[in-house]
C-alpha cells in the first residue's frame, strides 16, 4: 500500500512537468489627476522590472543609478529654469510575470503618483503594462521588452518602446550576416510565443536578404540536452546555425554547440543576447559568436565616457537596458521642459516625431506613427580572449546598421 | 543510417549520465523509503560547488569529483539526522514535502547569493574533442561522463548486494525489527545510505558542470526527469535506474531526431506505458505495489 502510494507520488510529481501554468491579468481604470503645470508639484518616475530574477544583471536595481544620473543631467543643465523641481524615483519588482507587473503598474500610476513607468523587461509582462499605461493615461516607455506588439496591434497613445525589438534583431543578425557570406542557416528555437516569434522573423530576415533557411527546429523549453538538435541541425551542413535561446538554455546550448566541436566551423548566430551573457559564462564559450546590439558600452568616447560614470557608482559596465533606461528618463524630462508641464498629452506630444542624437540613440527618431524609436543598431562579435584588454571588453562591432535598415516600417495594425 | 548511429551514441551517453544522477533518488527510495524530492537541488548544489571551488580556490574538475561529493555527504548526513529520521515513521507523503520545502529554500538561496546568471565552467583539459567511431563521433567528455557514471553506478550495486555491509544495510531497511532483535545497530545504517545517496547526486552535479548550464534552476526541470526514470525502472531498483536511464536518454536523442518538440513529451509516454502495464515499474517489485 505505502509503496503503490509512493509510486503514484513519485509518478504525479513526473507528470507535473507536463502541466503548463498560465496567467491572466485584467486591466483596470481610474481617473487621473492633473492639476497646475507639474503634478503633486513633483515628477515621480516608476521604475518597473526584474530585481530578483534572469533580468537582474541586465537592468534590475542598477537601472535606478542609471535613471539618478539623468535626473542628475538634467537638474545640471537647466538648474533654475527646470520645470522640474522635485523628481523622484520609485522602484518594484514584477519577477516577470504580467499578473505582478500589472497591479504594481497601477499602484505606481494611483498610489505613487508616478507620472512615468519606465524599463519592464519579459513581453508579456510589458504589454501588460501598456494597458494601465492607456487605462490611466500615463506614460509608459518601454526598455526591456522586445515584443513588437507594443508598437503594433496593442500600441497606445502613451506607450513608448525604446531600445530594440525582435523585428530589429532579425534585421540586425540575419540581414548583417547573409550580407557577409553567410547564406545557408538552420535555427533552433524554443517552441513557445519568443522562440516562434524570433524563428519567424528571422526566417522572414535570411530571406529577405536573399539567404536561405534550411531548417528550422523546434525544442521543448526549458530544456538541458540539446547534443542531438545540434547534430540535427549541423547536418544540413548550414553557414550559420542561429539560437533563439535564451537564459539558462542558450548556455546549455552553446556549450553543447562547442562541444560538439562546431565553434570555429558554423558560425554561430545569437537570436538575443546580452553583455551579461558573455561575462558569465565567458568569451571562451562564445568568441566568435554574433548578434545585435542596441548600444555597446565601449563603442565610442561619448558611450565610453558614459559607461565611466556609471562604473563609479555601480562597480561594474553598463548594458544597452540601463544606457536606454538613461536616454528614456533624459529625454522625458527634455519634454517636460519643452512643454512646461508634466501633463502626460502634452509630454506625448513633445516626444512625438523627436529626433534625438544622445549617448544611447544614434540618429534616433521616436515615430510618430507607432511610437517605435528607431536609431542604428550594431552587428557585434563577440572577441577571443586575446583580444579582451580589460574587463567586459567583450565586443568588436562588426558593422552599424543604420535605423531605416534596422527596423521595421510601422506595421499598420497600430491604431492609437 | 549513419544519422540514425549518431542519435543511438548520443542517447547511449545521455543515458549513462541519466542513470547516475537518477541513482541517488533510488537508492534512497529502496533503503529509506523516502521520495527525496530535494535530489534536483542537491545535484544543482553538486554543479555550484564545483563552479566556486574553480572560482575561489582554483580547484578544477578532477579535485571537485572528490571533495564534492564528500561535502553532500555531510549535507545529506545533517539533513538526515536533523529533519529526515523524525518522518520516518509518518506517511511518505510527509518527508516528499519535507524535501519538497527543503528544495524551495535551497534554491532561493543560491539565487540570492549567487544571482541568476549561470557561472563559469570549462571542460578539463584533456577531455575536450571528439572521437570517431566511424561514421559516427562523440565528445570525449560526454563519453567521458557516460562511462564514469556507469562505473560508478555498477561499484553501487556490488557494495549493496555483494558485500556484507549491503546485506546489514538492507536487512537493517527491509526489516528493521527483526535486525534489530539480530543485533543490527539499524539507525547508524540509515543515515549514511541518505548522506551516500545525496552525494551520488552531488557527483552528477561535477558531471555536469562542463556541458550544462550551472544555475540555481539548473536542477528544477531536472528533478521531472529523474522521477520519471525511477518510476520507469521501478522504485528503489538500481538495476531500473539504470536500464530506465538509457532508455530515456535513447528516447530523448531519438525524439530531439526525429519528433522535435515532442522530445521531452515522449519520456512520460514511455512513463505512462511503463505504469500501465506494470505498475511497479520494469525491476520494481510486483508484490510490494
Amino acid at each position: 500500500m505505502r509503496h503503490t502510494k509512493m509510486i503514484s507520488l513519485a509518478a504525479l510529481v513526473a507528470s507535473s512537468g507536463l502541466v503548463l501554468s498560465a496567467c491572466g491579468s485584467s486591466a483596470g481604470g481610474g481617473p487621473s489627476s492633473d492639476g497646475g503645470k507639474i503634478s503633486d508639484d513633483k515628477v515621480v518616475l516608476g521604475l518597473l522590472n526584474d530585481q530578483s530574477g534572469v533580468y537582474k544583471d541586465l537592468s534590475g536595481p542598477n537601472s535606478k543609478v542609471a535613471i539618478q544620473m539623468a535626473i542628475d543631467d538634467y537638474k545640471a543643465k537647466y538648474g533654475d529654469k527646470a520645470v522640474a523641481k522635485k523628481i523622484e524615483i520609485v522602484m518594484a519588482d514584477h519577477q516577470n510575470k504580467p499578473d505582478i507587473a500589472n497591479s504594481k503598474a497601477q499602484e505606481m500610476y494611483d498610489r505613487d503618483k508616478a507620472d512615468i513607468i519606465l524599463d519592464v523587461p519579459t513581453s508579456s509582462a510589458g504589454l501588460a503594462v501598456a494597458t494601465q499605461a492607456k487605462a490611466k493615461k500615463k506614460v509608459y516607455i518601454n526598455i526591456g521588452a522586445g515584443t513588437t506588439a507594443l508598437t503594433g496591434a496593442q500600441c497606445n497613445k502613451y506607450t513608448f518602446h525604446w531600445a530594440y525589438d525582435t523585428a530589429m534583431l532579425a534585421a540586425g543578425t540575419a540581414g548583417g550576416i547573409v550580407e557577409g557570406g553567410g547564406k545557408n542557416w538552420s535555427i533552433v528555437y524554443p517552441d513557445y510565443a519568443f522562440g516562434q516569434d524570433m524563428n519567424k522573423s528571422f526566417t522572414a530576415a535570411v530571406e529577405k536578404a536573399d539567404g536561405k533557411v534550411q531548417q528550422s527546429i523546434a525544442t521543448p523549453f526549458p530544456n538541458d540536452n540539446f547534443a542531438t538538435f545540434i547534430t540535427k541541425a549541423e547536418s544540413s551542413k548550414p553557414d550559420v546555425m542561429g539560437i533563439m535561446a535564451a537564459g539558462g538554455d542558450l548556455v546549455n546550448f552553446v556549450k553543447q554547440f562547442n562541444q560538439a566541436g562546431l565553434q570555429g566551423k558554423t558560425q554561430l548566430a545569437v537570436g538575443l543576447m546580452f553583455i551579461t551573457d558573455i561575462h558569465s559564462l565567458g568569451v571562451d564559450q562564445f568568441q566568435g559568436t554574433q548578434f545585435t546590439d542596441a548600444w555597446y558600452w565601449n563603442f565610442d568616447d561619448q558611450n565610453r565616457k558614459w559607461a565611466d560614470r556609471f562604473q563609479e557608482k555601480t562597480q561594474t559596465r553598463p548594458s544597452f537596458a540601463h544606457a536606454g533606461n538613461y536616454s528614456a528618463a533624459l529625454n522625458y524630462l527634455e519634454a517636460i521642459q519643452a512643454a512646461g508641464t508634466d501633463d502626460a498629452d502634452a509630454v506625448v506630444k513633445e516626444l512625438e516625431g523627436k529626433k534625438i542624437n544622445d549617448v544611447f540613440l544614434r540618429n534616433g527618431e521616436v515615430r510618430a506613427a507607432d511610437h517605435n524609436v528607431t536609431h542604428d543598431v550594431y552587428l557585434a562579435e563577440v572577441k577571443s580572449k586575446a583580444e579582451v584588454k580589460e574587463d567586459w571588453d567583450y565586443e568588436k562591432i562588426v558593422k552599424t546598421i543604420p535605423a531605416a535598415n534596422a527596423y521595421a516600417a510601422p506595421s499598420g495594425t497600430c491604431t492609437m | 543510417m549513419t544519422q540514425f548511429l549518431q542519435y543511438t551514441l548520443q542517447g547511449l551517453a545521455a543515458g549513462g549520465f541519466y542513470a547516475l544522477a537518477a541513482l541517488g533518488l533510488a537508492v534512497i527510495f529502496g533503503v529509506l523509503g523516502v521520495v527525496n524530492f530535494s535530489h534536483g537541488a542537491c545535484y544543482m548544489l553538486g554543479a555550484m560547488i564545483s563552479a566556486l571551488l574553480l572560482q575561489h580556490f582554483g580547484l578544477g574538475f578532477w579535485p571537485a569529483l572528490v571533495i564534492v561529493p564528500v561535502i553532500m555527504f555531510v549535507i545529506g548526513v545533517l539533513v538526515e539526522r536533523l529533519l529526515v529520521q523524525w518522518l520516518l515513521k509518518l506517511d511518505p507523503l510527509y518527508n516528499f514535502l519535507l524535501t519538497f520545502g527543503l528544495t524551495l529554500l535551497t534554491v532561493d538561496i543560491m539565487k540570492r547569493q549567487f544571482g541568476v546568471s549561470s557561472l563559469k565552467y570549462e571542460v578539463p583539459a584533456g577531455l575536450t574533442g571528439r572521437v570517431s567511431f566511424g561514421s559516427v563521433d562523440l565528445s570525449v567528455y560526454q563519453m567521458f561522463a557516460a562511462a564514469f557514471a556507469v562505473l560508478v553506478c555498477l561499484a553501487v550495486w556490488m557494495i549493496l548486494t555483494k558485500t556484507r555491509v549491503g546485506m546489514i544495510v538492507r536487512a537493517a531497511t527491509e526489516d528493521p525489527e527483526r535486525s534489530r532483535a539480530l543485533g543490527i545497530n539499524v539507525a547508524r545504517w540509515v543515515t549514511p545510505v541518505f548522506g551516500f545517496g545525496i552525494a551520488l547526486a552531488g557527483l552528477s552535479g561535477v558531471l555536469a558542470a562542463p556541458y550544462r548550464a550551472i544555475n540555481a534552476d539548473m536542477g528544477t526541470n531536472f528533478i521531472i526527469i529523474l522521477f520519471a526514470i525511477v518510476v520507469i525502472g521501478g522504485l528503489g531498483s538500481i538495476l531500473g535506474a539504470v536500464v530506465a536511464g538509457f532508455l530515456v536518454g535513447l528516447v530523448e536523442a531519438y525524439g530531439q531526431g526525429y519528433y522535435g518538440q515532442l522530445s521531452q513529451v515522449l519520456i512520460f509516454v514511455l512513463m505512462a506505458a511503463v505504469v500501465l502495464i506494470r505498475p511497479a515499474g520494469l525491476f520494481g517489485r510486483e508484490e510490494a505495489a
